[in-house]
């Protein structure tokens, strides 16, 4: 494999100011400024130091269970008539998505930090389920905010949370969904600065977050670029994943950046449809600043924040992480987006010919490769990072489909 | 002199906050004036406002809500100008309505609609060059805040580009809650002021004139917002009285003060 001198990469970013180009930087009330710079260098202490990474390493693959399996698909490649399809699995992590790999990071700072207390947001409440696994694992007092809407609709993830000795914060503010959650989040922060760490889900937020999440996630695509490497000796011609703020994404794309031969193309939901509500912030959005961080957002001329909307509470956000709002400007991802309907196609799909029932979040790159493999030739490879399970979804599929449970 | 200027010179001054477009605004902000306020806060309303708590959340979506637009706040401020040339105007908000169409759009709407600062929640020192440079062009103050966290290595960059006053957050928080110690506000007012070569005003958590009244012994003004905003919400359509009432009560605590 070659790889692009140094001042050609597209994995130097960002800055020394969290900057990714015009996007990402520290837009932040100055009570958090000092405690976002603290965190910053106690980060960059962090990387530097063996025994961090020794931990995390060791909670992934006895906690986690990493690394997680590479697996071709081939009945839903054949149904598809066109490339190989495999799929990054990490729906197999213990509490069934990504998230945990950044929760188990992160953890390990505000020990680090001395932080006594924990707080996160949660949309679907995937990033709650896991922020409350790694407070129980370590003993930490955890306090999720949720909008009012998700409790409503994501009792069994509520639940979960609460099992796990989580206290769930309902939040009426706003649409009382994840937008609302955050603000309601940063607030609880900004008046406990001193023994809080706040654990963002995704990888959004003031700098050093983006950068953080960004390099916790990355374990996604450094196993998977040495699982294809091992398997069938040779790179993926396209990756693929779904984006809400974008956390497995960037997660899988990052180790490959430099890999000028694969090409990556982020799925954004696409909701009732562009034209109608929907949660595609590069689609349908333009460059802003909200919760601490530059990037496309979905606003108004006066750059009021519109409500997203899409089928899957977990992409059902106005924003995107900055880096991939610098990928797409910069050109080296594609982005497109499904809507509702496609992606619980996808949903469908997926279950009748792999035996596998995906969370709503990768059902949208599952929606999108059903559109592109059929395009490619039989001997190029996909790889989809199957970023959730489909267990907290059954409820909300069978609704749509018209089943009662 | 500026307006900003001449307000502090005459001694401790009263700062009242009232967010644009809740309620009869024209009317409480004549209020302001009539109880005697020395500076005007006009909040520009936002869908997320981060820093805020219930009450100013609450009227930044009644704001919203009645359909009030960026273009809206700058006619409020033009016609305030108008009615009152002397007294001095400053924009709060957050980031993405000031930037959206461009930094110096902004500030040259600022300029011409007679307004004298600006203070922004979100954009500390770091990212300066988003707005600062276009306000300082166009001549309109920005107004930087500090808080119970701006420790003393941190508090030269935030004074690095300040222009009309300080504006010094008592508490680490949200608007409208907690109440500072007074032993706390006046240990780092006297901190703050070391620095600092403009007025350092106090605000967070201020509701009544004797806490007005404390704390204009030992800083150059105090912000008042959440209780006037509370009012705006009891009374709205006929808030300007209760307004002018409970103003006229804190402008006489901090104008007596000293």
């Amino acid at each position: 494999m070659t790889t692009a001198p140094n001042h050609n990469s597209f994995r130097t970013q960002p800055d020394e100011r969290g900057h990714f180009g015009q996007f990402g930087g520290r837009y932040v009330a100055e009570t958090l400024m000092p405690l976002v710079l603290e965190l910053e260098a106690e980060y960059t202490r962090a990387k530097a130091d063996p025994a961090f990474q020794a931990e995390f390493d060791d909670l992934l693959e006895h906690y986690v269970g990493r690394p997680s399996p590479l697996y071709f698909a081939p009945r839903l490649t054949e149904e598809l008539g066109g490339a190989q399809i495999w799929f990054k699995r990490d729906e197999l992590n213990h509490t069934g998505a990504h998230k945990i790999n950044n929760c188990v990071g992160q953890i390990l700072l505000a020990i680090r930090m001395g932080k006594t207390r924990i707080i996160a947001e949660t949309g679907a409440g995937q990033h709650g389920v896991a922020t409350a696994t790694v407070c129980a694992r370590f003993g930490l007092p955890c306090v999720v905010f949720m909008g009012a809407t998700d409790v409503a609709r994501q009792a069994p993830n509520v639940f979960r949370m609460k099992l796990l000795g989580a206290e769930v914060r309902a939040v009426t503010a706003g649409a009382a969904t994840l937008k609302d959650a955050m603000n309601e989040a940063l607030r609880d922060w900004v008046a406990n600065v001193h023994d809080t760490f706040y654990i963002i889900g995704t990888a959004a937020g003031p700098h050093p977050y983006p950068e953080l999440v960004r390099d916790f996630q990355s374990v996604i695509g450094k196993e998977a670029r040495a699982q294809m490497l091992s398997r069938v000796g040779r790179l993926p011609d396209l990756l693929v994943a779904a984006i809400g703020g974008g956390s497995n994404a960037i997660g899988l794309f990052h180790p490959f950046l430099d890999d000028p031969e694969v090409k990556m193309l982020g799925v954004e939901a696409a909701g009732h449809g562009l034209d109608k509500e929907h949660a595609a912030s590069l689609a349908g959005g333009r460059p802003g600043i909200l919760h601490g961080n530059k990037t496309y957002l979905l606003q108004d001329a006066d750059g009021q924040i519109t409500e997203g909307h899409s089928i899957s509470a977990g992409l059902d956000y106005p924003g995107i992480g900055p880096e991939h709002a610098w990928l797409r400007d910069v050109g080296r991802v594609d982005y497109t987006s499904v809507t509702d309907v496609e992606a619980l196609d996808g949903f469908q799909l997926l279950c009748r010919t792999e035996g596998i029932i995906p969370a709503l979040e990768p059902a949208h790159a599952i929606a999108a490769v059903k559109k592109i493999a059929p395009t490619m030739d039989k001997d190029q490879i996909i790889l989809l990072n199957l970023c959730g399970r489909g267990d907290k979804d059954i409820f909300a599929v069978a609704e749509h489909l018209g089943v009662s449970l | 002199m500026t307006r900003l200027s001449t307000a502090f010179s005459r001694g401790p001054a009263l700062i009242t906050f009232i967010t644009g477009g809740d309620g009869p605004t024209a009317d409480i902000l004549d209020a302001l004036v009539t109880g005697g306020a020395d500076v005007i806060e006009l909040g520009m309303p936002f869908t997320d406002p981060m820093a805020d708590g219930p009450a100013i959340q609450q009227a930044n979506l009644r704001s919203l809500g009645a359909g009030t637009t960026t273009a809206e706040i700058f006619r409020i401020a033009a016609a305030f100008r108008a009615r009152h040339p002397e007294v001095p105007l400053v924009l709060m908000g957050y980031a993405n309505p000031m930037i959206t169409r461009g930094a110096e759009w902004f500030a040259d709407q600022c300029q011409q609609s007679g307004v004298d600062g600006v203070i922004c929640v979100d954009i500390p020192p770091e990212e300066d060059p988003e707005l600062g440079p276009a306000l300082r062009g166009a001549g309109v103050a920005l107004i930087r805040l500090a808080t119970p966290t701006t420790d003393a290595a941190r508090l030269p960059a935030v004074l690095d580009g300040s222009s009309g006053f300080l504006y010094y957050v008592s508490v680490a928080g949200i608007t409208g809650l907690q109440q500072a110690a007074q032993a706390s506000i006046e240990e780092a007012v006297a901190r703050i002021k070391a620095s600092a070569t403009i007025p350092v005003v106090v605000g967070f958590g201020v509701r009544t004139p004797e806490q007005a009244a404390a704390i204009a012994k030992v800083a150059d003004g105090v912000v008042v917002g959440s209780a006037l905003v509370e009012l705006v919400a009891q009374h709205g359509a006929n808030a300007a009285g209760p307004v002018r009432d409970l103003t006229a009560a804190l402008a006489d605590a901090v104008h007596s003060a000293r």
